[in-house]
């Protein structure tokens, strides 16, 4: 189960999305959910689903991949499928016993659930072509303003990329403890919700102990490497744009355009 | 010629506990006045069992921990002196057991690039640097890699690696095969074994295994934050039964040629390696 999660992971490869600007790319992401978030109905948002599609075949990132990754939200997701579709008032189609189900429920239904797995994709799409550290590149890059206030935009992205650096060595611990544990007989399948929370604590100790021990070796580590803040510090790795970041850029205005206009024209 | 680190009258103490009483005792000394240098180019290998102290001098090196007495020198600089910390942790790489602790990034080429970025050196000269590293370490081929992917022993490299690529005079390694199966503990001790003969880099190498001191030219063991003995490995493996009464022990063929002369047979006892270990025995029959 916790072999699924592939939260923050990169997967190495040389597509077009691959190498674009990871600033480029993050303006990107929020570009498309502003789109997405705008489509207001089925039609407007068939725009963002190309845009993605586009990108999905561009990345050569496996759609198993992704898919797999919306497992852990199946509750929520058939939760506001759910509550949509029997609660949006409007024509009722087929009404058994209490539950109506409407024309308008459906819609709504389809579409907040299609926008939730959109967006997942999306930002998947994003850790999954660029690296945790030219990541945080961008990231420092596009908040540099922030530096002006005083905020210490240098120590939250090497926290962020430190978080990520380390979460597979983490789900890897997990696995191990709960292996150790169930060994020793502790059940964390069976019960109500309290007694399977309480079974947890046994995996969260250890697995806090020795978060705590790798993070005091990994600084002393990094201090042994002259680590010294951002003060100073240079990037093997220029951000530079390139002619296909402008590009982006251009498809970036017309995806918003064309979501923008289409709801205009149907309203 | 000056040493490239040097001790004078070396103390570290741990604070203990405030429940234990703020008498004198309550500081639990690690290590006392060590007195003793390193060459430049030379290969040393410090021995010592659990709690020894021979961690904690790793550490003392590079001034990541700060003498409570005496002085550590490194390149003739002062550890205690702040300004010049920079200056002493390029010149000595610390590499450390857990290679998963180290490692600061997804990507091999970019966790080497770490030092000489936080050391202010201009982008085209750190590519330089980090496929120089790598390929020191026989990386190179992997540089695109996630290092979560990789065995415990090319992990380990890539850790060497990331020191390596701060050009330094000397490089310690604190036990970095403790962790590892024979094949990955093969593979990074000829990789040390390399950087000291080929590219001329002191190697500090602190282990707690006998055997993997036979190729230094020189063997320094520590006990209760004392060294015991300090010599060419040849000449203190001869010295089986103290050796045994630190907790340590030789490695099998010393032991081998240890038994045979304590049974009557006359016998050097300062063949290491298995192929001299046979011959001697040979010869001597």
């Amino acid at each position: 189960m916790l072999k699924d999660i592939t939260l923050g992971q990169y997967f190495p490869g040389d597509t077009v999305i691959h190498r674009l600007d990871p600033r480029t790319k993050i303006v990107m992401v929020g570009v498309f959910l502003v789109a997405l978030f705008s489509s207001g109905g089925l039609i407007p948002m068939l725009i963002p689903a190309l845009f993605l599609a586009m990108v999905i075949a561009l990345s050569k990132v496996r759609v198993r991949l992704l898919i797999r990754n919306l497992k852990p939200l199946i509750i929520i997701l058939s939760f506001t499928g759910f509550i949509n579709l029997f609660m949006t008032p409007g024509e009722p189609l087929v009404s058994v016993w209490i539950f109506t189900v409407t024309l308008e429920g459906i819609e709504r239904a389809v579409v907040l659930v299609t926008r939730i797995v959109m967006m997942i994709m999306g930002t998947f799409i994003l850790t999954y072509t660029t690296t945790p550290m030219t990541l945080t590149d961008g990231i420092e890059s596009l908040m540099s303003p922030l530096k002006w206030l005083r905020v210490p935009v240098h120590e939250l992205t090497i926290i962020m990329s430190m978080a990520l650096r380390f979460i597979p060595a983490l789900i890897e611990e997990t696995d191990k403890i709960m292996s150790a544990q169930k060994a020793r007989g502790a059940d964390f399948e069976t019960g109500n919700l309290l007694k399977r929370a309480k079974a947890l604590i046994p995996l969260l100790i250890p697995l806090f102990i020795s978060a705590i021990r790798r993070a005091e070796e990994l600084a002393i580590a990094m201090e042994s490497r002259c680590y010294h803040g951002g003060e100073g510090r240079t990037r093997m790795r220029q951000l530079q744009f390139a002619a296909r970041d402008f590009l982006t850029g251009l498809v970036g205005v017309l995806l918003l355009v064309a979501v923008f206009g289409i709801r205009g024209l149907l309203q | 010629m000056q040493h490239l680190i040097e001790t004078k009258d070396l103390t570290f103490a741990y604070r203990k506990a405030e429940r234990d009483g703020p008498d004198a005792s309550s500081v639990s000394l690690v290590l006392s006045d060590l007195n003793f240098a390193i060459e430049p180019g030379s290969f040393v290998a410090i021995v010592g069992a659990n709690g020894s102290g021979k961690s904690t001098l790793a550490k003392l090196f590079n001034g990541i921990l700060l003498p409570s007495g005496g002085r550590a020198y490194v390149d003739g600089m002062d550890t205690l002196d702040e300004r010049l910390i920079l200056e002493i942790r390029r010149r000595v790489g610390l590499v450390f057991q857990n290679p998963d602790n180290q490692i600061v990034s997804n990507i091999v080429e970019d966790d080497v690039a770490f030092a000489p970025e936080n050391l202010g050196i201009a982008p085209t000269e750190i590519r330089e640097r980090v496929d120089e590293a790598l390929k020191a370490v026989g990386m190179y081929d992997l540089r695109r890699h996630a290092p979560h992917l990789l065995s415990g022993g090319q992990k380990q490299r890539v850790a060497i690696a990331g020191v390596i690529a701060m050009r330094p005079k000397c490089i310690v390694l604190d036990e970095p095969t403790a962790m590892l199966d024979p094949v990955g503990r093969k593979e990074v001790l000829e990789t040390i074994r390399q950087l000291n003969r080929e590219h001329g880099i002191t190697v500090v190498l602190i282990t707690h295994h006998m055997s993997e001191c036979i190729d230094a030219a020189r063997l320094v063991v520590m006990a209760n934050g004392e060294i015991v003995l300090d010599g060419t490995p040849q000449t203190i493996f001869t010295q089986v039964e103290q050796l045994e009464e630190i907790g340590l022990t030789v490695p099998t063929t010393t032991a081998l040629l240890h038994k045979l002369k304590a049974e009557g047979i006359d016998l050097p006892l300062n063949a290491l390696t298995i192929d001299d270990c046979a011959k001697v025995i040979v010869d001597t029959m």
